[in-house]
């Protein structure tokens, strides 16, 4: 009963703790406002970066550490006004071709940075910037499907001469069919089944006339709307760059809603317009040699240059559906499905250009800044939006094609990409915000500010209290308690958790809750003292006796962490994950560190008193 | 063993606080049915724009400003200071999705143009928050449902490990705790958000937490024990528990208190919820939990868990 930990327990302990200090040590250097610099096609050189330093150099505005880091070029200033400022010439200086974002340096040191130790990441309540919420119109996506469908095969019944009374699309699921008599009906389930697979058909008789009912299957629904958010959220990233942040967050949540996030953005109300633009797709043929510059357009793809006429032989929203496959052989391809007028057009136009090249063109708005003199002279940025075209696909002609017609020579990435690229210019569904949040900088800042005043006044307060209650024993817990902070801290960034204004208030929460353990220990070694255990025996008991009841009431709270975590959204979940690390930390501290503490002071000499408080 | 100097009778002041908890609970319904909840804008739906001035500013002008440009329904309010002015904006039943997305664009910079037409300060968008319709109604479904499963989580929890008249016990107590909480939002019009809805949570967690702690003395007692009644045993081990109830709700309040007082306005509603039930949620584990057991007859034999004679404490 000496209370001695062997020396390896010693250790781990130490070693724990040092873990703590190194991996929360890179919270300790504040990012450097930069500004990060790009090209659209090529790589920024030292002489992009001359330019640019020498245009800040007369424009006397302060900047340091300016490097090339593999293709983009990074400049950092001394405080966010000269950020700004510095965009704002640098944008300037480079022109066109040019990206420039708003950026936040680690400026953590290198060793640090070779162990992997990173810093927890600002909540955009702590940071300022705008969180969206976008739905996806799935219904829109569907019926457009439907109606697609709906048409195909009207022109089918047409050419295999069935017929019919009627067709309609009684939902944004159901297609249905009157005919007069059950055998056209049959006749027409039958080639409905052999060229629309997807489609379920159901017979029902009504008012003597006989009706053929049609809708997507549970699992075909799924898929498309798989594919929609998907297209969607490729069409918000392509705009997203266009914005200049330097780390936009693009999520789905749930089957219907993507969620971004901007931090650092202020002009929020240009953010939403350009999210809410949609693409668009256009097929056209290469323009045969030697035809006038005015009637071809010349795009770059994949390094050779392409003279694409400008005569548009199908639009994009005739495409019903893409996907990338692999055919008989196994090698990847795009399979795209155009609607029966679509169908019509591209076969009355292919059969004539067999041999030819056809290119796919994606036009996305884009928006950017130019700088013109304004009336003082000065010079004032302005944002003009403009329509960025690019060829996505450039491939020749083998047959006459029809309905369904396949890209190949492809490789798998590239077979996805361009699927995604056509889904995003032609399938995309429209988007709603259904939620916003833009908070500014200076909130974000006043956030942090209060947030971590409040945790020192919560933690000062505690520590004075349990020094004043338990003596000795106080300190211990105080030991425990400030180890406790460190390895939650340790925790969330190696973990990179997001720090949320809730999420601060959580460690709040866990100072004063986690204390709660060493009460509950010392309590008991006050009672093992009273019943009459020497002080060694009354620590050591009260330690084991207390253990079944710290876990106990540890785990229930930590239950309550999960179904927190697992409803709530945003901020919240930031305070759930605080929640749990603080508590699975704060058992460890607790126990094992309170325990190193209090035998490093009383365990293995002979004790008659324990300092553990007066108020027993 | 009496640990303030002295052995107090909870028990036989059962009766009154059963009472008065019965009482509580009814006035919370009631308040609850009578007047709801004071919703905020995460599951209401609608607008609030945070703006700031470089002056202070008249919470009547503002009004007057925006009525003028034709926001008729906005509410405003002054936040923290008088130079910070928070407007609230209900959602316009009658738009389509389309509509609603359209005059949010530049909903913004709309309500700046309308108030700096009529002030002479400075104005900046300090936050800017929409919540659609159907978002809000999904995130109040899916934080009753958290309500929900968090309980039936704890009691199944509590079930395996002591016994199932615990269980209904310490569930009773939590649903004791909420509602009373809740009852006293209602009652004094707080505005309950996301963050009270947080806090809710994390007052089950704390309070089931002090009922474990109570609940894990009273096993211990019943099984050392072979002398005593049900009513001495449990208020023997609520005296026990009782220093470290009050020293560990001491702490809580203490950077509950500092969250209220340095953690700024946009924390507020979540401190005092959490100031709330840390009271409330000591009392119940005090009195709702152990009177509940003793209520519902609990006995040595309901605790004869396979345990070894001599290890009551060990971890399975």
């Amino acid at each position: 009963m000496l209370n001695k930990f062997p020396l390896w327990k010693n250790l781990l302990v130490l070693f724990v703790i040092l873990l703590g200090a190194l991996y929360s040590a890179p919270n300790l250097y504040p990012d450097d406002p930069a500004v990060q610099i790009s090209h659209e096609n090529e790589a920024i050189t030292e002489f992009d970066m001359g330019t640019v330093t020498d245009a800040l150099r007369a424009e006397g505005i302060e900047y340091f550490g300016d490097v090339v880091d593999g293709r983009a070029g990074l400049v950092r200033f001394n405080n966010l006004e000269t950020q700004l400022r510095g965009k704002t010439v640098i944008e300037r200086t480079l022109g066109s071709g040019y990206f420039t974002a708003l950026n936040l340096a680690p400026t953590t040191p290198g060793w640090l940075q070779a162990i992997n130790a990173g810093k927890m990441s600002l909540g955009l309540d702590l940071q300022g910037g705008v969180h969206f919420l976008m739905e996806v119109d799935m219904e829109a996506a569907l019926s457009r499907r439907m109606e697609n469908n709906m048409s195909n095969i009207r022109q089918l019944l047409r050419t295999e001469r069935i017929r019919s009374r009627a067709l309609t699309l009684e939902n944004s699921n159901l297609i249905q069919i009157r005919f007069d008599d059950e055998q056209s009906r049959s006749e027409a389930r039958a080639v409905i089944r052999t060229n629309f697979a997807e489609l379920q058909p159901i017979n029902r008789e009504q008012g003597g006339s006989y009706l053929l009912e049609l809708s997507l299957g549970a699992a075909d629904i799924l898929q498309m709307q798989r594919d929609t958010i998907a297209a969607n959220k490729t069409t918000i990233l392509n705009r997203v760059d266009s914005l200049g942040v330097s780390e936009p967050v693009v999520q789905q949540q749930g089957v219907n809603r993507i969620v971004v996030e901007l931090p650092g953005v202020q002009d929020t109300a240009q953010a939403k317009r350009i999210l809410q633009r949609i693409a668009t797709l256009q097929f056209h043929l290469e323009a045969p040699p030697g035809s006038p510059p005015s009637s071809y357009t010349t795009y770059e793809y994949q390094g050779q240059l392409v003279n694409v006429s400008n005569e548009v032989i199908l639009q994009g929203d005739r495409v019903a559906n893409v996907r990338s496959a692999l055919d008989q052989q196994g090698l990847p391809q795009v399979v795209i499905n155009l609607d029966a007028q679509g169908g019509e057009q591209f076969s009355r136009v292919t059969r004539s250009n067999i041999g030819t090249l056809m290119d796919i063109v994606l036009s996305e708005t884009k928006t950017r800044s130019t700088f013109v003199p304004g009336e003082n002279g000065e010079i004032v940025e302005q944002q003009e939006t403009y329509e960025e075209k690019r060829l996505i696909s450039h491939a020749v002609i083998r047959a006459a094609l029809g309905r369904e017609f396949v890209i190949t020579g492809l490789s798998t990435t590239e077979a996805n990409e361009l699927s995604l690229l056509i889904r995003s210019g032609a399938l995309a569904a429209p988007m709603y915000f259904v939620e916003e949040r833009t908070l500014g900088p200076s909130l974000g800042a006043e956030n942090i500010e209060q947030g971590t005043r409040a945790v020192y006044i919560g933690f000062g307060l505690v520590l004075v209290f349990m020094l004043w209650y338990y003596r000795i024993f106080g300190i211990a817990a105080n030991i425990a308690l400030a180890v406790n902070v460190l390895l939650l801290i340790a925790v969330m960034s190696i973990i990179s958790a997001t720090l949320t204004l809730p999420g601060i208030f959580g460690i709040v929460l866990i100072v004063g809750m986690a204390v709660d353990a060493n009460v509950l220990i010392f309590t008991r070694i006050r009672e093992e003292l009273a019943s009459g255990l020497s002080p060694q025996g009354a620590i050591s008991a009260g330690f084991d006796r207390a253990l079944s009841t710290i876990m106990d009431a540890n785990i229930t709270t930590l239950l309550v962490g999960i179904v927190l975590f697992s409803i709530g959204t945003g901020p919240v979940k930031g305070f759930a994950v605080t929640l749990m690390i603080g508590i699975v930390t704060s058992i460890f501290t607790a126990i094992v560190v309170t325990r190193a503490v209090v035998n490093l002071i009383y365990g293995g000499r002979n004790v008659k008193t324990l300092s553990i408080g007066p108020y027993a | 063993m009496a640990v303030f100097g002295r052995q107090f009778d909870f028990m036989s002041k059962g009766r009154f606080f059963g009472i008065a908890s019965i009482i509580a609970v009814v006035i919370s319904i009631g308040s609850l049915a009578i007047n709801s909840l004071q919703l905020g804008l995460d599951f209401t739906a609608g607008s609030l724009v945070e703006v700031g001035y470089s002056q202070p500013v008249a919470i009547g002008d503002v009004s007057a400003a925006l009525r003028e440009a034709g926001y008729e329904e906005a509410q405003v309010v002054a936040f923290g200071s008088d130079q910070d002015v928070l407007i609230r904006l209900p959602v316009d039943d009658t738009l389509s999705d389309t509509e609603m997305a359209s005059q949010l664009v530049n909903l913004g910079d709309d309500i700046l143009a309308a108030l700096r037409s009529t002030s002479d300060s400075a104005i900046t968008l300090h936050r800017l928050e929409f919540v659609g319709p159907r978002v809000g109604e999904e995130l109040a479904e899916s934080g009753g449902m958290g309500l929900l499963v968090a309980l039936g989580i704890v009691m199944m929890y509590v079930a395996v490990r002591f016994q199932s008249k615990f269980a209904v016990a310490a569930v009773v107590a939590l649903m004791h705790d909420v509602i009373i909480t809740l009852g006293i939002f209602s009652l004094f019009k707080l505005q309950f958000d996301l963050t009270v809805l947080a806090a809710l949570l994390a007052i089950i967690g704390y309070s089931i937490n002090d009922t474990i702690v109570v609940f894990d003395r009273i096993r211990e007692n019943f099984r050392i024990m072979r002398k005593g009644t049900p009513y001495e045993l449990i208020n023997l081990s609520l005296n026990q528990t009782l220093s470290r109830t009050i020293i560990t709700a001491m702490t809580t309040l203490l950077v509950v208190f500092a969250m209220l007082f340095a953690g700024g306005e946009s924390i507020k509603g979540f401190a005092i919820a959490l100031a709330l039930g840390v009271v409330i949620g000591t009392y119940s584990s005090v009195y709702t939990a152990s009177n509940l057991l003793l209520k519902m007859n609990v006995s040595k034999e309901d605790l004869m868990a396979p345990v070894k004679e001599g290890a009551p404490d060990s971890m399975p």
